[in-house]
């Protein structure tokens, strides 16, 4: 068995009014590194032991005001920079409204900050490898007692504090020695336990990350509320004998405004209808954009017949013949709505007033290579 | 001991008789070192099938959706609401007997500052669930917090309910960093006391190493007077938000500025008659009755009796207010409150939180523990009524008569009520098993003898 290295000596006291006097002369001898051991604060502890006050507060204090002013700038920066919008007519910095918040952050990022620090910093703590642990001297002073320690490490004269604290009239004096295997243990971060917890841990994160994302907001009820008690287009329903969700329109239901188009199948009568718009700009323009879309893929930019679809549908024939040119602008109408040879219906690409401005750009077109004399003046 | 000395020890006696340091560890962590017996289990078992009944009207409420509970228009709030404030409000005694009470030296608070600290805890988790179910789909309630999303928005900070977000979050957070430092000695008291190996280890590992250190008493006690300091106004503020809630909307009855005080007294004196209810239960099953002294119990009861009266001298403000200042519509909100359709729950209100607690002007009977009790009942019970009043009278008739309808809770409404008391009393049950409910270190310090008498001095 190894030789064990004494850390120090330990006292204990009955009464508080004892363990002040002990604290007293304790301050005053020669041992620095001693410590009094409570089971609660005892008044006047502080000065007995000649301790400075505790610097805790300015980590409140510096804290929470760096955190209040960060808030404010992150707020300033969401709600006027990156964010802007106007609620309730207030300006984008409308600082009264963010008192609130403020004030919650101030105090949450001073408190949680105050206690690390404290439990962190100033106890050095989680420390559960203390010499003084798992003693009959600790478990005395969390009780009843009242304790002073005298660490003598590095001291070369240990036999002075045990005999000093003898002097100061401390029962129960005891030596406490290092614990070999805590005072040995060296913390690597390469060790096996810690490696697999890490592992689990990189295994259990990701896959309850993977297992969230991709799986479980895609059930119900977490799905986005795609699942709702309502029929989507083209939806199978068992309730109609036809199976169909859609339903058709009651026969001979007329479009709000829209009469129906009366010559299907009927283009000599269809040469009636009177173009219903005049020639404008905008009508004209409409038109164009129209007429580009629907119909240049077959009949060209300026309806010459040639077809930028490489013979992959037949080539129509040129607008500016004189058949087209003399049918009126109802017979081309009907052509439009009709479809006529391999041509088919534009009725749903196109609304009425559509095709009325494409025939308009169509007349203009045409006019363009056969421009009648007055066009010239 | 000098005479003087003697006198100063019996101000702060508050703890009867001359118990020993370690008869107080002895009796205080006895319920951890005994195994539980029946009662405890039956009780048990019924807060826990209450949090069933909860649990499953939750997942019905969650699969199906809101549809399910009686929010409607015009009365989007509902029950949700009405019990997030009931349950924020009773979270504010521990705070309340933690913080405040520790700056106004008042050395009763040490025997039961840690079990209120423990029911806020408690009841502020309560809360956080009703906000939480009431968007309707609560797994998207991260987008409450201002975070970088794949949305590119953020949070809208002008918000009384965003506020109530930050409050009620610190609120947590800061009580229960608190309850954890002042449990810190008295894990270790029960690391050095346990036999147990496993029991041991939990509490080696809880204490940190606590060593009862003056080096860290020093820090520990600067510590706590930093944060009974910080938790002062913050536990003011979070019923001055939660209020807010209301009082920045334009709806009639909500609309008034005395709203922040009127509900911080609502909550105190609610949270205290929910602290006094299950103390009594706590001294009497644990032999706690030297320890949360009868003294302590009529301490309570002043409170209550106190914001009692505030809380009645804002429901008669309010109809002041809303006659002096000539708005027919606030007018008629408040005729409307004491004689409208919901009158049964304004004179169930009055009655309960007006009336009753005047019944501790007498001394007989802020002393008498039967009695003591029926009006905490009567209290709580009072108190949701005035977060229902509040909460339902004002939306289910505003400013446009076409619109009024009447509020009619569902069963599921009520299901989760009772799945709430239900997981607050499960929480605390287990409490009483698991943590020692009293702070031994607290307590040891305002025993007799426990300081010294400054002979010197």
């Amino acid at each position: 068995m190894d030789e064990k290295i004494l850390y120090g000596y330990t006292g204990l006291f009955d009464t508080p009014d004892e363990i002040i006097e002990a604290a007293n002369k304790t301050a005053e001898s020669k041992f620095k590194k001693y410590d009094v051991h409570t089971p609660y604060p005892v008044h006047g502890m502080d000065d007995a032991m000649k301790l400075k006050p505790s610097r805790l507060p300015y980590v409140a204090l510096v804290v929470g005001l760096s955190a209040m002013f960060g808030m404010l700038g992150f707020m300033y920066w969401i709600s006027t920079v990156d964010y802007p919008v106007i609620v309730g007519g207030k300006p984008f910095f409308s600082f009264p409204a963010w008192v609130p918040v403020l004030f919650e952050i101030t105090v949450l990022s001073a408190s949680i900050a105050t206690v690390v620090a404290m439990i962190a910093i100033f106890f050095k703590f989680p420390n559960i490898s203390h010499p003084l642990h798992d003693t009959e001297f600790m478990k005395s002073v969390t009780s009843d007692k009242y304790g002073i320690s005298i660490d003598v490490t590095d001291d070369e004269n240990v036999e002075e504090a045990k005999a000093f604290l003898e002097s100061i009239g401390a029962k129960n004096v005891t030596a406490i020695y290092w614990d070999n295997d805590e005072a040995n243990f060296k913390n690597s971060v390469l060790q096996p336990k810690f490696l697999a917890l890490l592992l689990v841990l990189v295994i259990g994160v990701s896959g309850a990350t993977y297992f969230t994302l991709n799986k479980l907001m895609f059930m119900a009820p977490f799905n986005w509320m795609r699942e709702q008690a309502k029929y989507i287009p083209q939806e199978k329903s068992t309730f109609f004998s036809d199976e169909f969700a859609m339903r058709n329109p009651v026969a001979g239901t007329v479009q709000r405004g829209l009469l129906p188009y009366k010559f299907t199948k009927k283009p000599e009568e269809s040469a009636a209808l009177i173009n219903p718009l005049e020639v404008t700009k905008p009508n004209l323009a409409l038109g164009k954009k129209k007429y580009d879309i629907y119909c240049s893929p077959c009949h060209g930019y300026f309806a010459e017949g040639d077809s930028r679809m490489r013979g992959q549908f037949p080539n129509p024939p040129s607008l500016h013949s004189e058949k087209v040119r003399n049918w009126s602008d109802g017979r081309i109408f009907n052509v439009l709505t009709d479809g006529q040879n391999v041509m088919p219906s534009y009725a749903y690409q196109l609304t009425r007033n559509e095709r009325w401005a494409v025939i308009l750009y169509v007349r203009a077109l045409q006019r363009s290579l056969n421009a009648k004399e007055s066009d010239l003046k | 001991m000098s005479s003087d000395s003697l006198k100063y020890l019996e101000d702060i006696s508050v703890i009867e008789g001359r118990p020993s340091l370690r008869s107080i560890d002895d009796v205080i962590s006895k319920p951890l070192d005994t195994k539980p017996d029946k009662k405890y289990y039956i009780a048990l078992a019924i807060t826990l099938s209450m949090m069933g009944i909860g649990g499953i009207a939750l997942i019905f409420s969650l699969y199906y959706g809101t549809g399910m509970w009686g929010n409607n228009n015009p009365v989007g709030w509902g029950l949700p609401i009405v019990n997030f404030v009931f349950w924020v409000g009773i979270g504010h005694a521990g705070t309340l007997i933690s913080a405040i009470l520790f700056l106004l030296r008042q050395k009763w608070r040490n025997g039961i500052a840690r079990f209120a600290e423990g029911m806020t805890i408690f009841a502020v988790m309560t809360a956080g669930i009703f906000p939480a179910i009431h968007t309707g789909r609560p797994w998207l309630d991260g987008y409450l917090f201002p975070y970088p999303n794949q949305h590119g928005l953020w949070v809208n900070f002008n918000s009384p309910l965003l506020w109530d977000v930050f409050a009620v979050s610190t609120y947590f957070t800061v009580s229960f960093i608190f309850w954890y430092v002042g449990l810190i000695p008295d894990f270790a008291i029960l690391r050095d006391r346990t036999k147990n190996k496993i029991k041991k280890t939990i509490y080696s590992i809880t204490s940190l190493g606590w060593r009862g250190s003056n080096r860290h008493w020093q820090h520990y006690e600067m510590v706590y007077l930093v944060l009974a300091g910080f938790a002062t106004p913050l536990v003011l503020s979070v019923h001055t938000i939660v209020s807010f809630d209301f009082a920045v909307s334009i709806l009639p009855g909500w609309h008034t500025t005395i709203f922040p005080p009127y509900f911080v007294a609502g909550a105190v004196f609610s949270g205290f008659a929910m602290v006094q209810n299950v103390l009594i239960f706590i001294r009497k099953i644990f032999n706690f009755e030297h320890i949360i002294t009868l003294d302590t119990l009529e301490k309570m009861n002043k409170v209550i009796l106190l914001t009692g009266m505030l809380v009645g001298y804002a429901y008669g403000m309010e109809f002041f207010m809303a006659w002096y200042s000539g708005v027919q519509v606030e007018q008629f909100t408040f005729v409307n409150r004491a004689f409208g359709p919901y009158a049964w729950a304004y004179w169930i209100m009055v009655s309960c939180n007006v009336i009753f607690p005047q019944l501790f002007w007498f001394k007989k009977i802020r002393r008498t523990i039967p009695l003591m009790f029926v009006i905490g009942v009567f209290v709580n019970v009072g108190m949701w009524f005035e977060r229902f009043v509040i909460t339902v009278t004002s939306l289910s008739r505003d400013y446009l008569p076409s619109s009024w309808a009447y509020y009619t809770p569902t069963i599921t409404d009520f299901a989760i009520l009772i799945g709430s008391f239900g997981f607050f009393f499960t929480f605390l049950l287990l409490f009483t098993k698991t943590l020692p409910v009293v702070s031994m270190a607290e307590v040891k310090a305002v025993t007799y003898g426990a300081q010294p008498t400054h002979k010197d001095h």
